[in-house]
């Protein structure tokens, strides 16, 4: 295997609404930073350009094809695209670069939630014939499932509004997070129920935005004469999405993504978990075996903010920020997809020593 | 640095205007078990599954690989999902193949589809935008003035288009899942179909199909263990470019060319024409044959329309170089599949089981597949030879 | 459509009225429904799933055992939808539950018409309310309600129907576009009758219609160029087939028209002449709607027209000065 390391990341500020920003101005920014960062000119610099997004987001086929105008990518480009969260680009990246295809890459995904209805926009992810009909929210899905955990013992309410509390905290020292501030947890547990058991702020918020990163093999980075973050271990898997045959309490493709990338295999100082609702942040700790000496989404996590499409990258981002910035020598990232924890990417990153 | 793999089962649906016995997991699923029986494996020997499928306006199922999962046998292993407009097929072979190549699975099950009867492909490609004139009916819109500019440049005879027309539906006879089965097409059938797009007719474009395509990938090391003949890849290659940029050729994009010089320098490929045995090539309108064989360098610039009317891409004729034996996208379009259908019949060709389409004694064959405003291509070279 | 202070937002529907074909599993699930019963398929560990699965989520079998399972069951999970979307099967608050029907293992999601979160449990009772008129559609379950309550059983039958084999399944979607910022700034000229394009900073090429940045370069377009409305025919198509939704009649003519000063090609109708003496080269101009009729759109301009003015030459095609 080759030493694969996270470059640079750049994230745009996570809002409610982007308004007047198409996927070329929201891409732009970060992408020129994100260059800048590495030293780099414009994608003609790396080996590889990978993005993720979903038309259904805004509601435009080929919103993709569209982003490409924020690249220059003329000459032409080695490119390709995931109809899924950016982190899976990061994956197809690090395939291409294992296969020696390429040396570098530049990911970026992109995310306008804002101008449809998003929960109903992802009721037409489920079964066409039993479930997308019944325009089942997404939320639906998270709230069964923290019932699950809360009927059986395994957590309490107050668990729950521990991770909020603690997000929006965290978030304070995020420039970039959609929510932030100090909530207690007798504060949180004060509200009344959304779609229970979950309270609005059990749910992450809808947010647009992009996320965009450098990678590279380590010879690469070391002639670029960045730091960077070295990636030990990667995996990706899926689950049933028969809902009713799933034991919601658990992630069994987390537990499996996450010993097949090594989370085990060392200390984890820090972990970025993508958990769009409060409970399931405790079934990722536990189904990677995290303990309390594991610092938790200091970004906030995407309770915080929510870019979907690019939240997953940007979890990778934030560990290896925290790694090159000498805070954490070893972390864990994590991104998912679908209803509850339904698919499930885990990425281990080390301090470059 | 890339390890060694190869194409060990393919396996197909009939490509038909509608697929109405199955729903769209039926769909998906008939390609991938023909594709496990002709690589004698079964669920427990895939590691992974790639899927590819154009726009999820098409069968409005926003993501649908999450709902698939289980159609795939993908329960507790890794799924991934690609999408790059027209040329999807092809690169999600591509992005397959890499999970095998990298070095981090030994084999893997990739499928694409698309089951454009559950809505219209007009409506789906180009619904309307605010703030936008929607005037582009369809992709023909699209397409045919860009072809009017190639016939202006090379002054290509009117019935290059036409004879790629009927030259792809009789291929396509000689295949059983081919959608459009017309034996006894003539050049006049062609030339008296209706004009749609101006200089493009009713039958010089492809239809809209129901089906999937799927194929296994394996490592070297497993290949032994399908019983068939294996096609090694030779070299893979994607290039993207923005669909309108000032000065840009669209007739004869720069993407196009990039991707084949790459893909051949992998390969050991330097004369196409006489280095490959055949080419599947994504030809949704008759005149992309002539353009995309000077896009790709089979002939010079403006030359292109001079093999099609020497017949040296027709199987009928004995033709040299045959493209698209399988009868290609004028003869089956189901979009998302089209690309990866080009990816497949390519490695059919090498494996010496093409059926009445073989082309005899084919060793090593191109795939190629294109999408968007013609800006993004996706090509590999299987070769029956092991490098 | 809305024109604030710097952002022009516009509603639009994406949807379709989706037909699918349902196979041999689902549509028997959805012929069980019509006749107001419930039917599950057995699993290759013995576990009876409802509705039916086409694919064992374990071993990836393909099932074919059928069980028929009672209409009542029992809510194993379940949640409360306090604020009811559109979208919703219920206007007033409700329950989705994950309700184990009697004879089956695995439970199906459905929602329950309950009068309020304290009338739900986990293990409450439940039994299905059929539809009046039922289709062969999921929603032929009107919800669940608790196991005690009375319902309408004043049932319209449905006799002699064909086996389901497909359905009709609508799915629109609601969304408010927002323009980006280039292209309102153009929208905003166009609502005027300008037609500015935009620089590419390092090239000094024009783009019209702006999307905000150079392709080429990846860098933003920032300098508006206001440019005339004439125009060269780069190429053409003549389209014989009608414009969904559109009142011209074919065959018109729609050409990549490259406005002077400009380097890219837009596509529009060209009309008031012959469509045999389309030429590419030819010198047009915009047909303007009346005034009245501005709005932030292209549409503004009925189509383009020929001018009396020779050709130009192929090769000066978009290749104007660039300071034009």
């Amino acid at each position: 295997m080759r030493n694969v390391v996270v470059v640079a990341y750049e994230q745009s500020e996570i809002v409610r609404n982007a308004g007047a920003c198409n996927e070329v101005e929201l891409i732009m920014p970060i992408y020129r930073k994100v260059m800048e960062k590495c030293g780099l000119h414009s994608v003609q610099d790396v080996d590889f350009t990978c993005s993720g997004s979903c038309d259904y987001q805004q509601g435009a086929a080929f919103s993709f094809v569209m982003a490409i105008d924020a690249l220059g990518a003329v000459p032409p480009i080695k490119e390709s695209h995931v109809e899924m969260d950016a982190a899976w680009a990061f994956y197809e990246a690090w395939l291409k670069i294992q296969m020696g295809q390429a040396d570098s890459a530049f990911l970026y995904g992109f995310g306008k939630c804002s101008p449809g209805e998003l929960p109903i926009v992802l009721s037409q992810q489920l079964d066409p014939y039993y479930m997308a009909p019944l325009w089942v929210d997404s939320i639906a899905f998270a709230a069964m499932q923290a019932r699950a955990l809360l009927e059986k013992g395994d957590i309490s309410e107050a668990d729950m509004a521990e991770v909020v509390s603690r997000s929006r905290a965290n978030a304070k020292h995020n420039p970039h997070a959609q929510l932030k501030g100090d909530f207690s947890i007798e504060q949180l547990l004060a509200e009344p129920m959304y779609e229970s058991p979950l309270r609005r702020h059990d749910c992450c918020p809808v947010s647009d935005g992009a996320s965009a990163m450098v990678i590279a093999t380590e010879e690469k980075a070391k002639e670029w004469g960045r730091p960077y973050a070295r990636l030990t271990g990667i995996d990706h898997r899926i689950e049933t999405s028969v809902f009713g045959a799933r034991d919601l309490t658990q992630s069994v493709s987390t537990k499996i993504a996450g010993e097949k990338a090594g989370v085990g295999n060392g200390k984890v100082d820090v972990a970025e978990l993508y958990a769009p609702f409060s409970h399931q942040e405790i079934i990722l700790k536990r189904a990677l075996g995290l303990d309390d000496d594991t610092v938790v989404n200091p970004s906030g996590g995407v309770l915080a903010g929510n870019i979907m499409m690019a939240s997953g990258l940007s979890r990778i981002g934030e560990v290896a920020n925290r790694i090159i910035a000498g805070e954490a020598q070893r972390g864990v990232a994590h991104a998912t997809s679908g209803p509850a924890l339904q698919q499930n990417l885990v990425a281990v990153l080390e301090g470059a020593n | 640095m890339a390890e060694l793999a190869a194409v060990v089962g393919i396996g197909q649906t009939k490509y038909q205007t509608k697929h109405k016995e199955v729903s769209i997991a039926g769909l998906v699923r008939m390609a991938a078990i023909n594709a496990l029986d002709d690589a004698g494996l079964g669920w427990d020997d895939i590691d992974a599954v790639i899927l590819g499928k154009a726009p999820d306006m098409f069968e409005g199922i926003v993501m649908p690989e999450l709902y698939l999962t289980d159609a795939l046998g993908c329960n507790g292993k890794p799924m991934l999902r690609v999408h790059t407009a027209g040329s999807v097929g092809g690169s999600t072979a591509l992005v397959a193949a890499s999970y095998v190549q990298s070095g981090v699975f030994k084999r893997v099950l990739t499928v694409s589809f698309e089951k454009q009867s559950e809505s219209n492909a007009m409506w789906a490609l180009s619904n309307a935008q605010p703030f936008s004139v929607h005037l582009n009916a369809g992709a023909g819109g699209f397409f045919a003035p860009i072809i009017r500019e190639y016939i202006r440049r090379s002054n290509a005879p009117a019935d290059a288009g036409i004879k790629v027309a009927m030259k792809d539906r009789l291929h396509g006879a000689r295949n059983p899942l081919a959608h459009l089965q017309m034996p006894n097409i003539t050049m006049k059938e062609v030339e008296e179909s209706p004009m749609l797009w101006e200089p493009l007719r009713f039958l010089e474009s492809c239809p809209s199909s129901d089906g999937a395509c799927a194929m296994v990938i394996a490592h070297e090391d497993l290949v032994s263990q399908s019983p068939k003949a294996p096609a090694w890849i030779r070299g893979g290659a994607m290039r993207s470019e923005p669909t309108m940029y000032a000065g840009r050729d669209e007739v004869n994009p720069q993407a196009g060319q990039d991707c084949a010089k790459d893909v051949y320098a992998q390969a050991g490929i330097t004369n196409p024409r006489k280095d490959l045995d055949c080419a599947e090539v994504y030809v949704p309108f008759s005149w992309y044959e002539p353009m995309w064989l000077e896009n790709l360098g089979f002939a010079d610039v403006g030359k292109g329309w001079e093999l099609t009317m020497e017949g040296a891409t027709s199987l009928d004729e004995n033709g040299d170089i045959p493209w698209n034996c399988s009868g290609g996208v004028l003869s089956s379009n189901a979009i998302g599949a089209s690309g990866m259908i080009r990816f497949a019949e390519a490695a059919r060709q090498v494996r010496n089981d093409a059926g009445d389409h073989q082309v005899e004694g084919a060793r090593t064959a191109l795939g190629h597949a294109y999408g968007g405003g013609a800006q993004f291509f996706a090509m590999w070279v299987v070769s029956a030879d092991k490098p | 459509m809305a024109a604030h202070a710097d952002t022009l937002t516009q509603e639009f529907t994406l949807g379709y009225t989706y037909t699918r074909s349902t196979g041999p599993v689902v549509g028997r699930f959805l012929q069980a429904l019509r006749d107001r019963q419930c039917v599950g398929i057995k699993g290759s560990d013995g576990k009876v799933y409802v509705p039916p699965v086409e694919f064992d989520p374990h071993t990836a079998a393909q099932l074919d055992e059928f069980v028929d399972v009672a209409d009542c069951g029992e809510v194993v999970n379940w949640t409360w939808v306090s604020q009811p979307r559109t979208a919703h099967p219920s206007d007033k608050p409700f329950a989705w539950a994950m309700v184990k029907l009697d004879g089956a293992d695995v439970p199906m999601l459905h929602w329950v018409d309950a009068a309020s979160a304290d009338a739900m449990s986990t293990g409450m009772r439940v039994k299905a309310r059929w539809a009046k008129q039922t289709k062969g559609f999921i929603t032929d379950i009107n919800g669940f309600v608790a196991e005690d309550a009375t319902v309408d059983t004043d049932y319209e039958v449905v006799e002699g129907a064909d086996a389901i084999k497909w359905v009709e399944s609508p799915s629109y979607l609601k969304y408010l576009f927002t323009a980006g910022k280039a292209p309102a700034r153009f929208l905003k000229a166009l609502a005027d009758g300008k037609l500015t394009g935009q620089r590419d900073p390092i090239t000094g090429e024009v783009y019209i219609p702006p999307r905000g940045s150079s392709p080429k370069h990846g860098v933003p377009t920032t300098e508006e160029v206001v440019l005339s409305d004439k125009a060269t025919v780069q190429s053409f198509t003549i389209v014989h087939i009608p414009i969904p939704g559109n009142p011209i009649k074919p065959p018109y003519v729609i050409a990549n028209l490259v406005l002077d000063g400009a380097h890219i090609s837009f596509l529009h109708l060209l009309s008031e002449c012959n469509n045999e003496d389309v030429r590419i080269g030819m010198r047009v101009e915009a047909l303007w709607r009346d005034k009245s009729e501005w709005g932030y759109t292209m549409d503004n301009i009925l189509y383009f027209r020929p001018i009396d003015e020779p050709d130009m030459p192929v090769d000066q095609i978009g290749k104007l000065n660039k300071e034009g």
